[in-house]
């Protein structure tokens, strides 16, 4: 029943966006007509993705291929997976948009993206794999006292999961407003609906096969626009680097600055500028995304797919390599951007600013590289990126409650197999309209924090418990409770309290919290109480804690007793 | 609530396994776990240092990362900031050859229950 109603609900679906398409009514689209080649590059990219929707259905039996794919994902087809759940539209359009503006501060934010997944391999990724079965919190909780660093492994996930939805609701909601022509609220409830079809029916192998075609899709259209970038400047970055110099001085002469301090503005681009502001923020933003990445637990869930710790060690390697290329293709693109975007008034406003927004560089590049048949390839792809990543923290927030709350610590374990995935598609369902509800409620405010929030969250509280319960033979259920508490708590008060949220929401005068991310203090802090509490404990489940690790430790080292890919 | 139902029951397929406590007094596994956390930590290190460096740079001397080099218009951050992602890759890589080439072989030779 239910694998037929997936292509059925993609008929109605489709037979409502064509429609509104033609009719949209908005900024780009009317400027330039309906694309139609976007909307039919994403019509076909939904009828493919709902089609393995279907397919995937019919092979999602069990718990274990709702949540793990069976364990049948290879290590190859993993990384590919990891690349799309991690490359966001945040970091394709975001990363790109920030050269388009400052130039050289946006590979610093490339570097920061990149840096965590050799620590996940070196530190996490392979026993990880050896103790989990679906979640994070199979591994956090492994040989604690289950309902307390379950509850809050699960509460942790669902905060790391709701403001990162958040971010790409919004983002998607006005992405596709523009590129459509939808209006707002239609659009984010696209991505709402969309999602909860591959994550409710297709469960983990649908998710997995979105990811891989979205990695695909998107490291072919970042490729084809960086080397035509690159083939009108002769292959030379040289080159292209003095145009974009040339083009960002004449646009501060024109805008009425002396020549000295145009060339001067012009020449900044090459060279780190706003992003840092104090060393502090620097080194603690950079923390945030080093081992906020390691933290993730919609990315950790990922080495739950494949069946043994030397596919999860292979599939980082893919993962980095494929994530490494796109970022260097990304600063290509902003450069290229500057070249081609900036100086072209068919892509700006009458101000001056970039038509449709400051995060349209990418989108406009295309058009100038591959007129409109390539803009509409890109907006589409760009729309399928969303789509993946909603998609695997859907699944993440829904395996949180399903797993976790209801499986594990109310039912203890005794579960049936078929009540958990009810269970788990109801909340898919839930979580669908909490993001569609809280993408409308969000749509003017500034949500540009919260992706960075999400990171802090899961370097001050996930990172640290898994780690320390890993890695530290000491560490106990209390010890790792109040330690990630205090870490979540730390990096979310001190998140209210600093400029982008005090300020730029509420409107005080001056933050609390002088720094832009909480992470240089609030990690530590968390290691700190972790250490501090197991130290001091001397519960009797202290005693079953630490008397547990050495087991756990063989089997994290070695892959004994590790949950094996399913025979099917 | 002192549940232990995962450490008492191994799932099915793992019933050949040798037992948990044997493979932890074996030297072999010792030594194991003793090299391959080195190795893995003295990585994590390179990679610190590397990023983090690289951020201290940017905070403390921007002025030498805006240093043009060969030339041309391009400054000593560019290289630079892609040597920090490459460095990335490459320690990866790095990782992952040696534990193919190295650490399966002896956790295969660990974890096999001894022939009768």
């Amino acid at each position: 029943m239910t694998s037929s109603l997936a292509p059925r609900v993609a008929v109605l679906l489709l037979a409502a966006i064509l429609p509104a398409a033609a009719l949209a009514d908005t900024r780009l689209a009317t400027e330039r007509g309906t694309n139609w080649p976007a909307v039919l590059v994403f019509a076909a990219f939904v009828v493919v993705t709902l089609g393995i929707t279907r397919w995937a259905a019919r092979r999602t039996r069990t718990t274990a291929d709702f949540y793990a794919a069976g364990g049948g994902i290879t290590g190859f087809q993993n990384g590919l997976a990891i690349a799309g759940d991690y490359m966001s539209a945040a970091s394709f359009l975001g990363i790109s948009a920030q050269i388009f503006a400052d130039g050289y501060d946006g590979l610093i934010y490339s570097t920061g993206f990149l840096v965590g997944w050799p620590i996940i391999l070196f530190l996490l990724a392979e026993r990880f794999r050896n103790l989990g079965r679906y979640t994070f919190a199979d591994v956090a909780s492994f040989r604690f006292g289950q309902t307390p660093v379950r509850l809050f492994a699960a509460f942790s996930t669902l905060a790391v999961v709701i403001f990162y939805l958040i971010a790409q609701m919004v983002g998607a909601g006005q992405l596709i407003t523009l590129l459509f022509g939808l209006p707002y609220g239609f659009a984010v409830g696209i991505v709402g609906v969309l999602m909860t079809l591959y994550v409710m029916f297709g469960g983990m192998i649908a998710t997995t096969w979105v990811q891989i075609i979205k990695a695909v899709l998107l490291l072919g259209c970042a490729t084809v626009m960086a080397f035509a970038v690159l083939a009108s400047f002769d292959f030379s970055p040289d080159a292209l680097f003095a145009r974009a110099i040339e083009v960002k001085s004449g646009l501060a002469a024109a805008a009425g600055a002396p020549p000295a301090e145009a060339a001067a503005r012009g020449a900044s681009i090459m060279a780190p500028g706003n992003f840092i502001k104090d060393p502090i923020s620097a080194i603690s933003f950079g923390m945030a995304l080093m081992f906020g990445t390691a933290g993730l637990p919609h990315i950790l869930m990922r080495f739950i797919t494949v069946p043994d710790a030397k596919a999860a060690r292979k599939s980082v390697l893919w993962a980095t390599g494929w994530i490494g290329y796109f970022y260097l293709l990304t600063f290509i693109i902003g450069f290229g951007a500057i070249v081609m975007v900036a100086s072209n008034p068919a892509f700006l406003d009458p101000g001056g600013g970039l038509r449709g927004g400051g995060n349209m560089a990418a989108v406009h590049l295309a058009s100038a590289v591959g007129g409109n048949l390539f803009l509409g390839f890109v907006s589409a792809v760009a729309f399928a990126t969303i789509l993946a990543v909603v998609a695997g923290l859907t699944l993440a927030g829904a395996s949180a409650v399903s797993h976790d709350i209801y499986a594990s610590v109310l039912r203890h374990g005794t579960a049936k197999s078929e009540d958990e995935l009810r269970v788990s598609r109801i909340t898919v369902l839930v979580l669908a309209a909490v993001a569609i509800l809280l993408g409308i409620l969000f749509e003017k405010q500034n949500v540009a924090f919260m992706v960075s929030l999400a990171f802090a969250l899961a370097a001050s509280g996930n990172f640290p418990v898994l780690l320390l319960s890993i890695l530290w033979g000491g560490s106990t259920t209390r010890g790792v409770l109040w330690g990630g508490l205090v870490g979540v708590l730390t990096a979310l008060v001190l998140t209210v309290l600093s400029p982008a949220v005090w300020v730029t929401t509420f409107g005080f005068a001056e933050a609390v919290f002088p720094y832009s991310s909480p992470t240089i203090f609030s990690m530590p802090l968390a290691f700190l109480a972790i250490f501090i509490v197991s130290k001091l404990d001397r519960s009797d489940r202290a005693a079953l804690d630490r008397a547990g690790y050495l087991e756990q430790r063989v089997r994290s080292e070695t892959g004994i007793g590790a949950s094996g890919a399913a025979r099917h | 609530m002192t549940d232990t139902t995962q450490l008492d029951s191994p799932p099915a397929d793992t019933i050949d396994a040798r037992p948990l406590l044997e493979v932890a007094r074996d030297p072999r596994y010792l030594q194991l776990v003793r090299e391959r956390s080195r190795f893995s930590w003295i990585l994590t290190a390179i990679m610190l240092v590397v990023f983090f460096g690289y951020i201290l740079l940017i905070a403390f001397a921007p002025e030498l990362l805006a240093r043009r080099i060969g030339g041309g218009v391009t400054t000593l951050g560019i290289p630079l900031g892609i040597a920090v992602i490459l460095c990335g890759i490459l320690l990866t890589a790095i990782y992952v050859h040696r534990a193919n080439r190295r650490f399966d072989p002896i956790i295969r030779e660990i974890t096999q229950r001894p022939g009768p």
